[in-house]
């Protein structure tokens, strides 16, 4: 028999380190298959682009200095800011910006809504919210796209109706591109911060309102402090797909709604494409996200618990 | 005769928490014994490191002279009563009762019968085919009896099995935990913060304060002798004095109470100096024959006693019960008191 | 005074929010059924889309693309679910330990990772050790981005199940893996029946990391959607369309029903 319990393990000390091994598998699979790759991806991004699409590997700024500098035509004119590129990045956020507002704006008193039924229905509610969230973000953006053509049902309804004369082109402009990402993205929103004003203890709401806060101050006051967490989370999962969306762009948007998602897709494309600097604007975006990221770890990190 | 659990010197480390300070214990076999303390004394440690769900730092932990340190859970013949009852929500009661068994190799027919018999003992047969949550929390608390009773382990450790139950069910439930020791003959270890529970129930008491053990004994022992200021106010109330220890001799001192009347009661420990004087307040009784004298603050009604609170021409507060009797006169608000204090009704603490 | 609950102008949002979501979709699945071969005008009901889906001139290419998307997110979703246990068994019930937060973030890092950054850093990668993008590929994307998915549910259900069931099992004489095969795991299972379901899901939807990964002339159905769009919605897209929606559909209710069960029972 082993000496008393050192070296032998029976209880949950033991059990605790059988068990972490089981990570080893997911380091595995997530290690190779991401962190490697976006690795290889910022090496990449330093390389030399080669014409048939792929690279040479000589090393090179060139993909960043395409990016960020303008120097002519044959590229013998003295440097100058790109704008190119640097409009579509800031397009990209307005619009990712935009469509996390609008997502707020119905997504909250959505939530609030759902959460503040009794039991019974607000399973049902819930499920309805859920659904488009789990439907093919291709199949809804070409819904989408299908129902705001020129000659698209919604126009026909307007002009049956005789609220409009002629059709309204909203396809390839950016409020086109605008509704897609608020509506691809819209449940994103909802989920968290249903989640968040679940848990929200309603007897502080009474407890405001004893004290003399109006409805709208509790609001304000009480409220939204209190379900920040989820508010943040929800407009986190809406930010970040909405800054590199391809679909919204691509199918409802035209050459000059162009965004980050696109610029990036087209330079994996054909013998046109540009591996370096496709992996370059990549690298800027996921620089971009992950400043996103580190300020949401921060204000976590600070709120009280 | 061989303890059924024996504990030497068992030390518990986490990390640089020292939850048990080598705490040794003998449990005799058949016999009612109860952990009792404070939460984080360390009982349900202890308790735990029984079962195998620890492992103890130091020490050595016998189980019928077996060494059984560092054995897994499954090869103890100890079962647990647990807490919240952890009856496994995906079986019906039947199957929670057999599971044991069925782990044990018995075969099917034979360990339903088993389980059928263990169900009858705890009045649950007409709900064998039920699942757990369909059940109320005292019917919980016999099924998890049952399914711990069920392999007839040498010796069963219930970790605070009433804690959940209300008043008029744990107040049942002692008198059939009690029963069902004494039927099945089997060692019980258990756990409780409740110190009613513990004095009606076991045969010896463990008293625990930060991982030590503080005192063992009957009921009586540790409400009538107990040996330390720990144990004498854990245990029901009590009246601290400090008082001057003029002599000690043969387990009794002789100390003089604040007024000055000199009087001989039992002591732990040998030493002189200025000591504790435990007092049980309902072994003071209003008396001209006073030893200590009074002024009376407030009288409490409890229904079957009456609390008076006072405090004595020292200063010091000082509480006794009255039962509540067909009595001539209840002392007043601001009147002054003598109080008797009956033979052996002080104890002289060591610390 | 209706109580502090309730904020005026909830209910209308809510309702704009419901039929924002689910205007486009009804109305494709109801164009679907048009009998008019012009997908603007209404030609009375008909089923001759669906008849189209699975005849004409497509149902070939269509078919071998649903092949592939639903054999991919059979494995893809099969393969992370299993990962993902494993992972939130450790994660549960390892206790706290160094790397615990390192992998927690390791975890859930393709949900946090844009998605286009994926597509483009995977091609890259198999680029570059020389693997030939195809079915192979896609299958190994698909299995890295669905683990976060399944581990989600499981890990949630999990930390719901008290570490006494196992200690309960083993003090009654189950060894380690019995304790795990007939305790923690039937317990666990709706969790992991939820995680599986929004791996397929999710795997089934995967758009813009099949595109870059998936090598000329193979397509699932979602890339050879795609394809087809770009030349004009035509209504046995819509027909498609519709008939995954209702695949959607099912899956969430399942998942649904599985976990309120769930609930239920512990």
């Amino acid at each position: 028999m082993a000496g008393p319990g050192r070296g032998t393990g029976s209880g949950d000390a033991t059990y605790r380190a059988l068990v972490r091994p089981l990570l080893i598998p997911s380091w595995l699979v997530i290690g190779i298959l991401m962190v490697l790759p976006v690795a290889l991806m910022a090496v990449y991004s330093f390389l030399t682009k080669e014409f048939r699409g792929g690279v040479i590997w000589d090393f090179t700024l060139a993909a960043y200095d395409q990016f960020f500098l303008d120097r002519g035509l044959f590229g013998d004119e003295p440097p100058r800011i790109e704008w190119t590129y640097i409009t579509i990045f800031w397009r990209s956020i307005w619009q990712a910006v935009l469509a996390t507002l609008l997502c707020l704006l119905i997504g909250f008193p959505t939530a609030w809504f759902i959460a503040t039924r009794p039991a019974r229905t607000r399973g049902i509610w819930l499920f309805l919210v859920t659904i488009p969230y789990w439907v093919n973000l291709l199949i809804r953006t070409v819904s989408l796209r299908f129902l705001l053509r020129d000659q698209g049902p919604m126009n026909e309804a307007l002009m049956s109706l005789g609220l409009i004369s002629s059709p309204i082109s909203i396809i390839n402009t950016n409020l086109a591109v605008q509704i897609g990402l608020f509506y691809s993205y819209l449940p994103f929103m909802v989920l968290p911060i249903y989640a968040a004003v679940e848990r929200y203890n309603f007897a502080l709401s009474e407890a405001a309102a004893d004290l003399y806060a109006s409805r709208w101050a509790t609001l304000r006051e009480i409220v939204l402090p209190v379900v920040k967490p989820g508010i943040i989370a929800g407009c986190i999962l809406v930010f970040i797909p909405s800054l590199g969306a391809f679909l919204a762009p691509d199918l409802l948007g035209g050459a000059k709604t162009f965004m980050i998602g696109s610029l990036i897709d087209e330079q994996f494309r054909g013998s046109q494409g540009n591996w370096p600097f496709g992996a370059a604007v990549a690298m800027i975006l996921m620089t971009l996200v992950l400043i996103v990221l580190l300020v949401y770890a921060r204000a976590q990190g600070r709120a009280p618990r | 005769m061989t303890a059924a659990v024996d504990l030497k010197n068992v030390v518990k480390r986490y990390g640089p928490v020292t939850a048990l300070h080598g705490v040794s214990l003998a449990i005799a076999d058949n016999e009612f014994f109860t952990l009792l303390g404070p939460s984080g004394c360390g009982k349900t440690t202890l308790l735990r490191l029984i079962a195998g769900f620890e492992d103890i730092s130091e020490g050595e932990i016998r189980l019928f002279d077996k060494d059984i340190a560092g054995l897994e859970p499954n090869l103890r013949p100890v079962n647990t009563v647990f807490q919240h009852y952890a009856l496994f929500p995906h079986m019906t009661v039947l199957d929670n009762v057999a599971f044991g068994l069925k782990m044990k190799g018995v075969d099917p027919v034979a360990r339903r019968a088993r389980a059928g018999q263990m169900l009858e003992m705890v009045h649950l047969s007409a709900f064998a085919d039920r699942f757990p949550s369909q059940l109320s929390g005292g019917q919980q608390q016999r099924v998890a009896l049952a399914r711990a009773l069920a392999p007839e382990p040498k010796v069963l450790l219930l970790d605070e099995p009433l804690s959940a139950l209300d008043l008029k069910l744990r107040q049942a439930m002692r008198v059939e935990l009690k029963q069902l020791q004494e039927q099945t003959g089997i060692t019980f270890i258990f756990v409780t913060h409740d110190q009613e529970e513990a004095l009606t129930m076991s045969d010896r008491i463990a008293v625990m304060s930060a991982g030590r053990v503080q005192q063992i004994g009957t009921a009586r022992d540790i409400y009538e002798a107990p040996e330390n200021r720990f144990v004498a106010d854990f245990i029901g109330e009590t009246n601290l004095l400090q008082v001057d220890v003029a002599a000690v001799r043969e387990g009794r001192a002789t100390v003089v109470l604040p007024g000055g009347k000199q009087i001989v009661c039992p002591a732990s420990g040998t030493s002189s100096g200025r000591h504790n004087l435990s007092i049980r307040p309902e072994r003071l009784t209003i008396s001209d024959n006073a030893d200590l004298m009074a002024t009376v603050e407030r009288v409490v009604y409890l229904g079957t006693d009456l609390q008076v609170i006072a405090h004595l021409d020292s200063g010091e507060p000082i509480s006794l019960r009255l039962q509540n009797a067909a009595r001539v006169s209840l002392p007043e608000p601001g009147q002054r008191i003598g109080l008797h204090l009956e033979e052996g009704g002080a104890r002289l603490l060591a610390d | 005074m209706k109580g502090v609950r309730h904020y005026p102008g909830f209910l209308p949002l809510t309702i704009l929010c419901l039929v924002v979501l689910y205007t486009p979709l009804i109305v494709v699945a109801v164009y679907s059924f048009n009998a008019s071969t012009s997908i603007t005008s209404w030609g009375g009901f008909s089923l001759r889309w669906y008849g189209e889906v699975f005849t004409g001139r497509e149902a070939a290419r269509f078919g071998q693309a649903a092949w592939n998307s639903i054999t991919i997110a059979l494995m893809a979703a099969t393969t992370a679910t299993v990962i993902a246990t494993a992972a939130a068994l450790a994660m549960v019930r390892g206790g706290p330990f160094r790397g615990r937060q390192a992998s927690f973030a390791l975890i859930n890092l393709p949900l946090m990772v844009p998605e286009i950054v994926i597509a483009v850093a995977t091609l890259i990668f198999f680029s570059t050790i020389g693997l030939r993008t195809g079915y192979l590929t896609i299958l190994l994307a698909h299995i890295t981005f669905c683990i976060p998915f399944a581990y989600l549910p499981i890990a949630a259900r999990l930390e719901g199940i008290e570490g006494t069931y196992e200690q309960a099992a083993r003090d009654l004489y189950a060894t380690r893996a019995q304790a795990f095969r007939l305790i923690l795991l039937p317990l666990m299972m709706p969790g992991v029946i939820s995680g599986w379901l929004l791996a397929f899901i999710i795997s089934l939807d995967d758009f813009i990391i099949t595109n870059f990964v998936k090598g000329a002339g193979m397509e699932t159905l979602p890339t050879a959607i795609f394809g087809s769009v770009k030349q004009g919605i035509k209504p046995n897209i819509m027909a498609i369309s519709t008939l995954m929606l209702l695949v959607s559909v099912l899956f969430v209710t399942a998942a649904y029903l599985i976990n309120r069960k769930g609930r239920q029972s512990p």
